[in-house]
Formats: structure tokens, sequence, C-alpha cells
């Protein structure tokens, strides 16, 4: 039968009966369950949703994050309180080998760190997880937070070729003339030709085939066919040969000895220790890995809730499909004597008014996020609750410069001047958003640019000079958006403005999450909504995803002006030289506004007043180590 | 058909539509219906516009000015649900005729032919049945958007419809579709049950022995009989239908923002019961009204025409 | 009767092979892919994952390895989304998703068949009217109203009931009642409606001329035939209770399996999609198989076995 699969060891009626007795237990209750958590030291979290897995290399998201920086600890630690400032993690001690150019960084490790298991975890572990989420089998989505190490990129990329030949003294060509040939895999590529699974990733037997068919990968004219040839031969000595690529890079991690991590990079980076707070650069236990399959092996049992080992403060404790994961604390963590509480419940609550109800229930200590039209209500009811605070993202609306009329500046400024980001904010958003000056928000030492305002007459009149007087002529314009209520309030108060300032016409196209990044991908909309998250605290994280290839861009814009100037910027060392090269790109990026930015995001969440040590983080990655629980005066009810 | 069975065809709905005057809840019923109806289709012509963004005046309480208020974006709520009003009771009628003369004809068919061919047709039920329909809904979306603006637009250049509603028109045929491929399926399960039940009995029997085809016998004898539990299960439908709506329309099949109808009012109401219930409430009370009138106009319906399963 | 469901069994088998079929072709008519996020996912990864899960491989032959995965190692394959196998989620879920959806079966009948009887006894009067109105507001008021108006009225202010979770036993019962409500509704309209259709016969007129009883006419000859249209309406509808809902689910915050209908449709998550739709399908089958016999024994001049041969 097709469904004899094993689906049941409980039995329902048994629960049933369960369910008759309880009840007459239910009235004694009088606790609630905040109270009983603050008092047994467990924080109640709401989470959105089931994570896609615990293993740090795996997942992509916000919430598997917030489990993940339970169960494991990076180099370093970020403060409870001040952003951008990092504490000793797994590192004692971090330093640029070179102050002046810091392109290769020292990390001392403490000698009493424990994985969970009690087995010591040294640099060696860090080298493994390195290895780990580059190596191409694993696919990792995240592997390129890591590509500013040496040799990384290429090897995660399987850049075969490259690598044999760029330092080969036999080739006659410099590699770099090669640059037009397309090795890596090619999507739009016919289907039988190599050149859609990229001659990189050739294994023997289709090596051999192409050796006696050479019209299967077609080569461009400049290359002749010798150096064709010759590229086919070592590429296939090399797989025949049955080496790693790993062998032949020279992978910039290394370990002088257990407790020192040397990481050399590809440039400077003055900001290396905030990126290594990213859960991508945690490390991973190498023998419990190791254990459960090999090192490329995506689906293994090692993140399974009995054979999970970490080095966080917390260690699994229980978790329940879709219905919640706990942490307890881990006695095995160094500094475990200062950790301020006993445990997380982690609970993957997808409806947001849920949330916000459990949370009025006294049933979390803290909300992922409010809904917006509860926003106004919980400031009436639980305002001693109510956090608001800026976070590092900015939401903005993609134009298709590919299409008409956004093909023209004049018309993606005038649609970004007549966007009243004041009104919709404060009338349909609600959560204390800040109108969106750049593309860049506010942050650091970094200039936060002020070009993007609200000015109606201007853009009516930049949209007659693109000859649409008073939006005559210009077609229906199609604005492509989720299936969220709040993207759909949005959307129409947009619709409303554009109409008004501009005399546009709209039309709403409201899609399911894939079909809408679908579409978005395809360039299929004249203008989508969208938005950024800053991954780690550099203006770079906004302003690299516009540069021509880049797979987030998808407004078909790009610059080489932009370009030049980020490119430059990533070979300096002075962090004001280099946040003034970065200002600069920013500022050719908003003269030709390829997206119209609308607002900085904020984070709207209840917070329990039993939570002590929870300040505001412009990445909101709170670490719960410097958390505490006690019972506040105001506690309600 | 011969003039005499014709005859004898009107005499039997004249008889029901005097039966059902007769019937108080019926006739109140259809007095509210009407009334529905004109407030729809005829007043909201002179209303304001339902489109109207005053952001500064969201949730503004009932006045002379907006008679139920405003919504979140300040929009004139009176408007919006007579607007909306045409879109969903439309589409509650549609989909409901269309899964009607589905669901009877093919349960009839099924429960009377019996045997191999009504298990064939039972498990075709049975397989639409498990479709995830969500995933239809997707593939339809991104197969038919294109084709309604498309349509649209040809119809604005041919015969020069007004534009806002032509677009109205064409976004929600889709919908129908959506609808009608999947609704009928329960419904032709309970009219073949029915058919199966009375297949047997002695009024079907006498018909055969009489020499009657079996065609003659299913459409005269037997359908008229399950029509009582048709009607019935018919209008339970409708709310369903005037509800799924409101989450197609969400996934792009159907209505396109800022045009609405009352599924959408409603399910974007529910998000501020904690505070501003009216918008809930209000567009609520003309969906059940409306959905109350139907049922107990389907109920007058079914005792006008249960008569006949003593008479024929 | 041994025949019939072994044949309705069988027949069982290629109803779930046209579900298949159905299922497959539209999850892969779907626009984008599992691997299509939000986040820059290069190509090169995109191909490993595909080769991971299989999905390299020409149309036919995928379509050929699910079923032959599941009929020889009980495999509905991983899910994309959600990184584990489709046999855990359901194994998992399934079983909530029974224990609510039986509470919302007890309640919809306890509830909707008495109401209908009743109704159909005291046929065009206050109680009828005002009973059939309590119905449409069954049915009016969607699940998404119910839910959040159960969740402020009465669990915020009654101890020992929760908002939302699903950890304590009393936790299923606000979501069995917004569950079954519908059902409840429908119920006690087909009821209403069947019984009528029933009272207005012959046999019914001749048990009353020979001095029954009405509650004993209704009871013991009306009934049988009068449940005829709710035994039909229940067989999917129970299959739809039992496999969960999205809506009550996470409203409620029910570890359930209806939710998996929904976000592997999104996500893209054909694996995941077509092992629930699979698992709906034979439980459809199952339902309506229990139904179809339910009415024949309801109704013995329906012979069920026939159609058998």
């Amino acid at each position: 039968m097709l469904t004899a699969n094993n689906s049941t060891k409980e039995t329902p009626s048994s629960w049933l009966i369960l369910s008759c007795l309880f009840f007459l237990f239910a009235g004694c209750e009088s606790e609630t369950a905040v109270d009983k958590a603050t008092r047994e030291g467990i924080l109640l979290m709401g989470n959105t949703a089931e994570p896609k897995g615990l293993d740090p290399h795996i997942v992509s998201g916000v919430l598997e994050n917030n489990i993940i920086s339970s169960l494991f600890e990076g180099l370093v630690v970020q403060h409870p309180s001040k952003d951008g400032v990092a504490l000793p993690g797994v590192a004692e001690k971090w330093y640029p080998v070179n102050k002046a150019r810091p392109d290769e960084w020292i990390f001392e490790l403490r000698k009493d760190v424990r994985w969970s298991d009690g087995k010591p975890l040294t640099a060696e572990d860090f080298l493994f997880a390195f290895r780990r989420i580059l190596t191409p089998d694993l696919a990792s989505d995240y592997a390129f937070m890591l590509f500013y190490i040496k040799d990384a990129e290429p090897f995660h990329k399987s850049q075969r070729a490259y690598l044999l030949f760029r330092n080969n003294d036999e080739f006659p060509l410099d590699w770099e003339s090669l640059k037009k040939v397309d090795f890596g895999p090619n999507e739009k590529a016919d289907e039988k030709s190599f050149n859609r699974l990229g001659l990189d990733h050739l294994d023997s037997k289709q090596l051999e085939e192409l050796k006696k068919e050479p019209g299967r990968f077609t080569w461009p004219a400049s290359v002749s066919e010798d150096v064709r040839n010759l590229i086919i031969d070592k590429s296939l000595e090399f797989s025949n040969s049955g080496r790693d690529l790993w062998d032949l890079i020279e992978f910039g991690a290394t370990a002088p000895d257990p407790h020192t991590l040397r990481v050399k990079l590809n440039a400077p980076l003055p900001f290396l220790p905030e990126i290594t707070k990213h859960y991508t650069w945690f490390p991973v236990p190498k023998h419990v890995v190791l254990n459960h399959g090999s090192i490329g092996e995506r689906f293994t049992e090692w993140t399974k809730p009995q054979n999970l080992v970490g080095n966080g403060a917390f260690k699994l404790k229980s978790w329940r499909f879709n219905d919640h994961i706990e942490v307890e604390r881990n006695p095995q963590y160094w500094d475990a004597e200062n950790v301020g509480i006993n445990g997380i419940r982690f609970l993957p609550i997808a409806n947001l008014f849920t949330e916000d109800r459990m949370f009025y229930d006294d049933l979390l200590h803290v909300t992922y996020t409010i809904a917006p039209e509860l926003i106004e209500y919980s400031r009436k009811n639980y305002s001693q609750y109510m956090r608001n605070e800026l976070y590092l993202g900015t939401y903005f609306i993609r134009t298709n410069v590919t299409r008409e009329p956004f093909t023209d500046p004049r018309v993606r400024l005038a649609f970004s001047m007549a966007l009243d980001q004041e009104a919709i904010i404060d009338n349909v958003l609600q959560g204390g958003q800040k109108p969106a000056g750049g593309l860049v928000p506010p942050f650091g030492g970094y200039p936060v640019s002020s070009s993007v305002k609200f000015d109606p007459e201007r853009a009516q009149q930049l949209l007659a000079e693109a000859g649409y007087p008073g939006g005559k002529g210009l077609p229906d314009i199609e604005y492509l958006t989720t299936d969220k209520e709040t993207s759909k309030a949005t959307a129409e108060a947009m619709q409303a403005i554009w109409k008004k300032h501009l005399g546009a016409n709209i039309k709403i196209k409201q899609m399911e999450w894939t079909s809408y990044i679908t579409n978005m991908f395809d360039k299929n909309y004249d203008l989508a909504a969208g938005g950024w998250i800053g991954d780690y605290m550099d203006p770079l994280t906004f302003l690299d995803m516009w540069m021509k290839d880049a797979g987030n861009n998808r407004t078909g814009w790009h610059s080489e002006k932009f370009e030049n100037l980020l490119d430059r910027a990533g070979q300096t060392s002075d962090p004001q030289a280099r946040f003034k090269l970065l200002a600069e790109a920013e500022g050719i990026f908003l003269d030709e506004r390829p997206i119209l930015p609308l607002y900085w995001y904020t984070r709207n969440y209840l917070l329990h007043t039993d939570v002590k040590g929870w300040d505001p983080l412009l990445l909101d990655n709170h670490p719960y180590k410097f958390l505490k629980l006690q019972r506040s005066a105001d506690a309600p009810r | 058909m011969s003039a005499k069975n014709a005859q004898a065809g009107s005499s039997l709905w004249r008889d029901a539509w005097l039966r059902m005057g007769r019937n108080k809840a019926a006739m109140a019923s259809l007095a509210v219906f009407t009334l529905m109806v004109f407030l729809c289709f005829v007043l909201a012509w002179f209303c304001k516009d339902p489109n109207a963004v005053t952001l500064t005046n969201k949730f503004a309480p009932p006045s002379g000015d907006h008679w139920m208020g405003t919504d979140a974006l300040g929009r004139d709520l009176f408007s919006r649900i007579l607007y909306g009003g045409q879109i969903s009771i439309l589409v509650g009628l549609v989909a409901t005729a269309v899964s009607v003369c589905i669901g009877v004809s093919y349960g009839a068919l099924s429960g009377f032919a019996g045997g191999r061919i009504d298990a064939t047709m039972m498990r075709v039920v049975d397989t639409l049945l498990s479709i995830p329909f969500l995933v239809v809904v997707i593939v339809l979306q991104a197969v038919l958007s294109d084709w309604s603006s498309d349509t649209s637009s040809w119809i604005v250049t041919h015969w020069k419809w007004d534009k806002t509603f032509t677009d109205r028109l064409t976004n929600i045929v889709p919908l129908f579709f959506a609808l009608g491929l999947f609704g009928w399926l329960t419904l032709a399960r309970i009219v073949r049950a029915q058919v199966m039940s009375l297949k047997e009995r002695e009024f079907v029997e006498a018909a055969r022995a009489l020499g009657y085809n079996r065609f003659r016998i299913l459409v005269r004898h037997i359908i008229p009989n399950t029509l009582g539990p048709t009607v019935v299960y018919a209008t339970l439908t409708v709310p369903g239908f005037i509800m799924y709506e409101a989450t197609l329309s969400y996934l792009g099949l159907g209505v396109e923002a800022p045009n609405s109808s009352w599924g959408i009012l409603i399910k974007e109401g529910a998000n501020f019961m904690e505070t501003h219930p009216g918008l809930l409430l209000i567009p609520g009370i003309f969906f059940s009204l409306t959905l109350f009138s139907l049922n107990f106009l389907g109920d007058g319906l079914r005792d006008a025409l249960d008569v006949k399963a003593s008479k024929d | 009767m041994f025949r019939f469901i072994l044949g309705r069994l069988l027949q069982g088998l290629l109803v779930l092979l046209a579900l298949y079929t159905i299922t497959f072709f539209l999850a892969k008519a779907m626009p984008g892919e599992p691997f299509t996020t939000e986040k820059n996912v290069s190509e090169t990864t995109k191909q490993y994952l595909r080769k991971l899960y299989g999905l390299e491989k020409p149309l036919w032959q995928q379509y050929i390895i699910y079923p032959s995965k599941i009929i020889s190692a009980g495999d509905f394959g991983v899910s994309t989304s959600k990184g584990r196998p489709v046999n855990d989620i359901i194994s998992q879920s399934f079983p909530v998703s029974l224990v609510l959806g039986l509470g919302a079966l007890t309640f919809a009948i306890g509830i909707g068949v008495p109401i209908g009887i009743i109704s159909a006894v005291r046929r065009n009067s206050w109680v009828d009217w005002s009973l059939m109105a309590v119905a449409m507001v069954g049915i009016c008021v969607p699940a998404f109203t119910v839910g959040p108006l159960l969740q402020i009225l009465v669990a915020a202010n009654i101890p020992g009931l929760k908002v939302a979770g699903w950890g304590s036993p009393l936790d299923f019962l606000l979501p069995a009642f917004t569950l079954g409500l519908v059902s409840a509704a429908y119920l006690a309209r087909l009821t209403r409606g069947g019984l009528l259709e029933i009272l207005s016969q012959d046999f019914i007129r001749t048990a009353h001329s020979k001095g029954l009883s009405p509650t004993r006419v209704i009871l013991k000859h009306a009934l049988r035939g009068g449940l005829l249209p709710s035994v039909a309406y229940l067989g999917p509808a129970f299959a739809a209770m039992i496999s969960g809902s999205f809506i009550v689910e996470t409203i409620f915050q029910v570890p359930g399996m209806g939710q998996h209908f929904v976000n592997a449709a999104i996500a893209r998550d054909e694996f995941l999609l077509m092992g629930v739709a699979l698992f709906f399908g034979f439980l459809i089958i199952l339902m309506n198989l229990a139904s179809d016999i339910l009415t024949g024994l309801l109704d013995p001049r329906v012979r069920i076995g026939k159609e058998a041969s």
C-alpha cells in the first residue's frame, strides 16, 4: 500500500482520555507560563517558523540564526549593547598582522574551550568548518560569506581550469586573457551542450567524450585550438588523478598551532571580526560531523537532537517538529558560570496575530515581531513592552531598467521623488520606520545620504522632461508584490500617491512568495517591492549587490563607474578614505536610482520586562549569554 | 419534448411559485436579497469612489460624509462594500450555478448508470478531491495572469469598452475557472447517493414497467427528486465560494487591488478586530444577510418543489 | 462485501496513480524551483542541489523514480524546504491532526445532526428558523474570524485555556471547535434537508397513519434515509478534517499536517507536496469507501456490492 509508512505510534484515544482527565485539574493553574518560565530561568521566544535545520553551513535564515547562535559560538561575540563591538568568544585575542594593511589576521584561541561532549575545540575545527562550507557538494547557500578568504571562491566554484593554469609556466597565454570563456555552468546554454554543465564541472567520462566531439563545448573564437586541447587534456589528467581541488589551492586559513588561527584575505578587511560573528564562520565539531558522514554530505544525522554537539552557551534539550525547540545550559561552555539564563524555548509561530495574542496572554517573553495592524493596539495596552528599534535594513522598490518607461533615469527619479515616504510610514506602516534618505541605513561612521526626498513638483517636472507630461503617454505600470496584507496596503497607498502626483496608472500584481521571486528574477515586472537586511556591519553589504553580475541585482542596472569605486574601496585600508569611496559609489547609484528607497527598517516587537540585559542592536543579534530573567515589579495583571 | 410535457412542466413550476408565495420566510428573504442586489448593482453607481485614498482620514467613524466610516487607507467603507458586493454576489451565484450544473448531471449520471461507469466516474471525483488546490491556483495564476490583461486590452481596442470595467471583468474570469473546476465534487457525491437510493424506488420501477426510456426516467423522475438536497447543499456552498475568492485574489487570481470584494473586506477587517471591529462587522453583516436570505430562499424553493416526490 | 472492498482498494491504487501523475506535472508547472530564494544562490550551488535531490534528471526518469522508491522502500523522499524526510514529517504531524480532526468530527456530528433533526421535525416554525439561523452563522463566519474571536473572548479570559499552543491536553478544544464549526452547520442543514425529503414520502405517511409517535417515526424510519446527504458529505469532509487545516493550525499554533499542503506548495517542495497529496488521497479513498458502505447500510435499497462486479 502506498501510504504504509510508519505513520503513528501514539494512539489518539489515549490522548482523548488524558485530555478529559486534565479537564478536572485545569482550573487549579494560577501561575502564568511566563511567570513559571521566569522562575525557572527559561526564555520563551517567538521564532516565526520551523528552522530548515540546525547545520550552520546549510541554513541561511534569520530564524535559524536565532537558534544556532545559542548552540554555537564563533571567534568573537557580539557585545550585548554596543553595535560593532566584539567581545572574546572562542578567540581570546585577535589582530591584523599588519595594522596598516589588514589583509591577514591572527586569532589566538582560548586553550580551555570544549565541545559540549567534552572534547577540546582547536583551530583544526575551524579549518574543517571553513573547508566544509566551501565544499561544492555541500551546496551551501551562504558560502559566499567566506569568499574574503584567499582562494575560497575558486575552490567553492570548482574553477578547475583556472586553478590548474594560473601558476603553470607551460601555459602559453596569460590566464587573464581567457576571461571571456565561461567555464562555469550556464543555465541558458543548450541542454545538450557541455556549456550548460560548465567545462569545470565535467567528469572524466564527459571530458573523454568532449575530446572525441570537440563541438559539444562552444569556445569563443579568440581561443586557439591548441589552448583548447591543452585545457581539456590537463582537466582530464587532473580528473583521472582522483585528487581533490582542495590540493590545488593555497587556502588562506591555516593553523600554525592548535590554538592559533591565521586568516589570509584577498584584500584588506578592517571589519573582519564583525564578519566572523556570522554563523557561517562558526566552528563545527569535526569528530562528530565525520562520524556521521563525509565532509560534503548534506544530509547526515549529526544535527539530530541526540547527536548534535556544539560549543555555545547552550545545548539542545528537546525538539518537537513544528512545536518547539528547547536549549539548556551547556556545562562545558568556557564561560558557563557567567551565563545568566538556564535555557531558551524557541516557538515557531508563523501567524503574527497569534504570536502577539500569545504575548498578551503571558505565553511569551519576546515576540519575533508585531503585526502592523496590532501596533496601535499594543501601544495603547502594552506600551511598557513595546520595542521600536532601528534595524540594519532598507525597504525599496526595484525598477526594471530594461523596460519602458524605467529605462529613463528621469522617470525613475520622478517616481522616487513622488513617493511620499512619510505619509506611508505614518499612516500605513505605523512602525516608526525612518524615511530612507539613501540606500545604506545610518550606522557607525558612514556618512548617511539624504538625497532621496519627497518633492512632487520636481518629480512632475522630471516626468515631463522625459516625455510624459502629467503622466500622459505612460503605459500601465505593473507593481509586483507578495500576498501579505501589509504589502497590499502599502501597494494601494503608493498606487494612490503615484496617481495623485504623477498621474500614473499602477496595476498591482499580488503573488505568493516563490512566484514573486521568480518573476523578479526573470525581470518580469515594472516595479517590484523589495528590501535588504544587512548581513554584517558595513555599507558594502548594501552596495555590492548592485554590481553587474550580482545575483540580487535583478534590476538590469549596472555602472562601470560604480563598480570601479567599489573596487578601489576594496583596496583601501584607511576606514575614513574607504567610507568616502563607498559613499561616492552610493551617490552614483542614487543619481541613477534603479531602486526607489522607501524606508529604513525598524524592528517592532514585544519584550517582557522580566527580561534584563536585552538592548537594542542594529543587527538584532542579541547574545543570549548576557540575558537575565527576573520577576519585574510591573508584572501584568 | 412534446407540448403536453412542456405544459405539465410549466404548471409544476407555477405551482411551486404559488407555494413559495405563501412561505413568509422565503418571501422576506427574497425581499432582502433583491434589496442587496439593488444596493450593489444600482445604488453603488451613485456612491463615492470606493478607491479614493485619503491617508489622513483613516479609520474615521461613521459620519454624514462617510456613512459607515473609512478603512485603513481612509477609503469610504460603504461604497467599498457596495462595489465589493457586485463581485461577491456574482462570484457566489455564477460559481454555484456552474457547480450545480456539473455536479448534478455528473452525480446523477454516475449513480444511475452504476457498475463500471459509476466506479470510474467516482474515482475521478476521488482524484480531483485529493489534488492540492493551492498548486492548481499557482499554476493557473502563472498561466492566466497575462491572459487577463491581454484579453482586456484586446476588448478595449476592438470593442471600445470602458477600460476599468473590462479589467474588472477579465480579472474574475480565471476565478470562475478555478472555482468551477473543483466546486462541484462533493455535490456530485451527494446527488449520486440520492440517485442510487431513488432508482430502486417504486415509482422508478413503475416508470420502467411503462417502457419509458432510461434517459427520460433519469431526467423527468429522478433528478427532480434530488433537487431538495441539491438546493440545500448549493446554497451552503455560496459563502465558501465567496470566501475562497478572497484567498485567490491574494494569490493574484481574481480581484485586483485596489478593487474589493466582501471576502477581501472581511479578511482584512478581521485583522483589525481588536482595534476597529467595525471593519469586520459591517461587511460581515452585509455578507451574512445576503447568505441568510439565499438559504431561506433555498429552503423555500426546496419546500415548494418537494410535493413532487409523492405526486409523481 | 469483502470482494467489494477489495475491488475498491484496487481502484484506489489507480486513483493514487492518477493523483500522482497530476500532482507531479502540476508541481513541475509551477513557476520557480525549490532552490529559488531571496538570497543569491549561485548556479553552481543550484546544480549541486538539483543533483542531490535527483532533480537534474530528465522528467520521465523523475516521474518513475519517485513512485518506485515509495513502493520498494516506503520512502517519500526528502523535503527540500524542511531538510528532513517526508515520512518523518507526516508521521509526526498526522497524529496531531488526527486527534484534532476526531475532536472536530465529534463536535460536528454531536451538534449538527441533532439540530438538523429538531429543525426538520419543527419545520417552518420559529424553532426551525432560529436553529437554521444559528447554523447559518456557523457557515458565514469563516475560520479565520472564529479562531481569533475565540482567542480574544474565550481563551484570554478563562484560566487553563491557552490562546494558542499544543502541549497540554486542553489545547485541542478551541481548534477542534473552530475546525468543526462549519461542518456542524453543514450537517445541520443537510440533515434537515434530507429528512424533509423522506418525511414527505408515502411510507412515512403510512407509519404516521398507523399511529406511531412522530419521534419514533423519525428515529426509526426516516433518519436512515434522511442521513444520506450528510453521509455523502462526510466522506471528503472527514478526510479533510483529519488531514488538518492551514488556517486553524496557524491560528492556534498546532503542529498538524494541514500547513504542509500550503507551505510545500509555496516553497515548491515537490516531494513533501506529493507526499501529503498522496497521503490525503489515500484518506479520501478510505473515507469515501467508508461513506459508501455506510450509505448501503443506511439504505438497503442501495446495493453497493453491485458496482464491484
